[in-house]
């Protein structure tokens, strides 16, 4: 104990995640498409914490329950008091959409973290360990890897029973994949520094070595990707959804209402976008979302990238 | 000795424990369900479903989890995959009546996806940072956040709803008509290239015609791979010595860059193959679903909808295997062109 207070710490600045978080902020601000994702995605939150004014739902309801009105299987065109419309079997798009966003930040965020939790376990138990524990781990995850994330999610939202929950378990169950593999190649890296050769030299626990000192000097990248990845988890998701095997019916989920204008994508012969509501506004929802996402990641995709990094 | 058929055969050898591992993880997935849901794993035709209990006992689906491993994988080696109810057909009749469909689709998607990217990818790295570079990076990251399925609808709204240049389906129903008609000799299965060999120019017409949408809809969404891996290696090429030593010598900028850097920085595209496999097959369960055609992604989508269990996860491990193998075809042809990978 004596040793550690005689240790000098090491002035914040100096630090590998002030230093990097230094560079991020750098990148995003000579990027201006970064900024205008950074834009959006604060566009999506104010809307999210917004939801119960823009979209107040009625008492006692889960929020979450579309309200219908009317049971007419045709969709009724933007009113005053349904601005997008009402989609097939009366749900109402405005409300759909706004919700849809709280949606998705769960779906997204969970699916997200979840992901890291498990992905950041294995990873640092494969790289640290090394030997037999490390090759069955990697092995497991070529497997996961094998199978195309949506198909896979397929198989497990199938046996795990179709709700907006176990999407999100799903999600999690293929995701964790991406970030074994990269907290593994972090670890491998840092367990040659010396000050891990020096905690280990004076008698320091496997879970203090690793926790304490492996671990936050090498999870930079994992959360670079999981900026990346909220996006593509909400498009799975959704994808889900649209295939009728995500969120249940009348849940506000985007995926879900472009599931219900699929047989108004074709109008009448006056009119051939007469149901273009239907359509096009979850779907405006899902691809802004994203993109938001996507825009921002790409301005750290480089920082990931040690060809290009910094030159 | 490094040569390349002992490559091969080392990585021949390396595929096996990852393909029993698909098998184990898809075998895993069906263990959540109770054996009288599992009971159509094992059976061909629905009167064989009716007697659950018998099927159970047959095939000890009461018995130990390994124990139902090893008979689960010995009736998938023999083609046994079960009976498909969203089908009503056996599984593996499933696959041998869909697959052209799919293949028709993939081996049309898959040259415009590389060659978009490629194209799209040298022009950004070439003009790194001025106004070709963004608006190639713009139009990549709007494809890879466009919802596939999204994308695909407001193609049909258009394309068909409104101008009705471009309809769903496989075939309309004149050549619908042909191709069922008994002159019509069915060589592949794939009506572009069964059209030309009949010689009916009219039927490949229209093939090519309900083949148009889903292909645009998969390269929109899919070249953002390939396009962001080719700048970067384009990046790295550049930045190399030899282009400098050749721009000192006075080559022309063209072809520095046509005969030497995308040469070079091609070979990283090569590993994206893999990743271009499994794109085009979560791709062509959407595509195939919004556009009606009726092939293994559009049966794999339907299946899931009807909790047809069987199906799935006959298609899931099917999309593992095919990975695999496209995996093992980049690998050779990795170690083919570039004889360092083999020495290793």
């Amino acid at each position: 104990m004596s040793v550690a207070k005689e240790v000098k710490k090491v002035p914040l600045s100096e630090r590998i995640w002030f230093k990097e978080l230094k560079f991020m902020a750098k990148r995003v601000r000579e990027s201006p498409l970064s900024l205008a994702g950074l834009a959006i995605i604060f566009f999506y939150v104010v809307l999210a914490i917004l939801a119960p004014y823009l979209a107040p739902p009625k008492p006692g309801r889960d929020p979450f329950e579309i309200p219908r009105y009317g049971y007419v299987i045709t969709p009724s065109p933007p009113s005053p008091e349904h601005p997008f419309g009402l989609t097939q079997g009366q749900y109402d798009l405005f409300y759909g959409c706004i919700w849809g966003t709280v949606t998705a930040f769960r779906v997204g965020l969970l699916g997200v973290s979840g992901s890291i939790l498990i992905g950041l376990t294995v990873g640092a138990i494969a790289g640290y360990f090394g030997g037999k524990i490390d090759e069955i781990l990697m092995r497991i995850v070529d497997i996961v890897y094998a199978i195309p994330g949506l198909i896979l999610a397929m198989a497990f939202v199938l046996a795990l029973g179709q709700s907006l929950d176990n999407v999100i378990i799903a999600l999690m169950l293929v995701g964790w994949a991406t970030y074994a593999r990269l907290t593994r190649a972090g670890v491998l890296q840092v367990k040659q520094e010396d000050y891990v050769e020096a905690a280990r030299a004076i008698g320091s626990p496997h879970r203090r070595i690793l926790l304490r000192h492996i671990l936050p000097n090498s999870i930079f990248p994992v959360f670079v990707v999981a900026t990346l990845d909220i996006g593509s988890m909400v498009l799975t998701a959704s994808a889900l959804s649209f295939l009728g095997i995500g969120a249940p019916l009348g849940y506000a989920d985007w995926g879900q209402l472009i599931a219900l204008s699929r047989n108004w994508l074709i109008g009448t012969p006056e009119n051939p976008f007469e149901y273009w509501y239907t359509y096009t506004y979850p779907g405006i929802f899902i691809f802004t979302f994203v993109l938001g996402w996507n825009l921002l990641g790409d301005a750290f995709r480089d920082i990931l990238d040690p060809t290009l990094r910094r030159r | 000795m490094g040569s390349l058929a002992t490559y091969i055969a080392r990585r021949l050898l390396l595929i096996i424990p990852t393909l029993l591992g698909v098998s184990i993880l898809i075998f895993a997935i069906s263990m959540v369900f109770t054996p009288e849901q599992r009971a159509a794993l094992y059976v061909t035709s629905p009167k064989a479903a009716s007697k659950i209990y018998q099927i159970i006992k047959k095939y000890g689906l009461d018995r130990p989890a390994h124990e139902q491993y090893f008979t689960w994988l010995s009736n998938v080696l023999r083609g046994n995959l079960g009976y498909s109810k969203s089908m009503n057909i056996p599984v593996i009749r499933a696959f041998t009546d869909l697959w052209p469909t799919s293949v028709e689709i993939a081996i049309y998607a898959a040259p415009f996806i590389v060659l978009v990217g490629v194209k799209l990818g040298k022009i950004s790295a070439i003009y790194r940072d001025k106004l070709p570079d963004h608006i190639a990076r713009v139009l990549a990251i709007v494809g890879w956040s466009l919802p596939t399925f999204w994308s695909a609808i407001i193609l049909l709204a258009i394309f068909y709803g409104w101008l009705g240049w471009f309809p769903p389906g496989r075939l309309g129903p004149e050549a619908q008509a042909i191709v069922r008609s008994s002159e019509w000799v069915t060589y592949t299965g794939l009506y572009t290239i069964d059209a030309l060999l009949n010689g009916n120019l009219f039927v490949f017409i229209d093939a090519v015609r309900h083949l148009f949408l889903p292909v645009l809809n998969l390269v929109i969404v899919g070249n953002a791979g390939i396009m962001r891996v080719m700048r970067s290696s384009m990046l790295e090429e550049l930045n190399k010595e030899y282009v400098l030593a050749a721009r000192s010598k006075g080559v022309a900028e063209r072809d520095i860059i046509n005969k030497h850097v995308t040469r070079n920085a091609l070979i990283p595209v090569v590993t994206m193959a893999g990743v271009l496999v499994a794109g085009l097959m979560t791709g062509l369960v959407i595509t195939e679903t919004v556009f009606e055609l009726k092939g293994l992604g559009y049966w794999a989508a339907h299946a899931a909808e009807q909790l047809d269990i069987p199906s799935v996860l006959a298609f899931a491990l099917f999309t593992g295997v095919v990975f695999v193998i496209a995996n093992l075809i980049v690998d050779v042809l990795y170690a083919y062109i570039d004889p360092r990978v083999r020495l290793q």
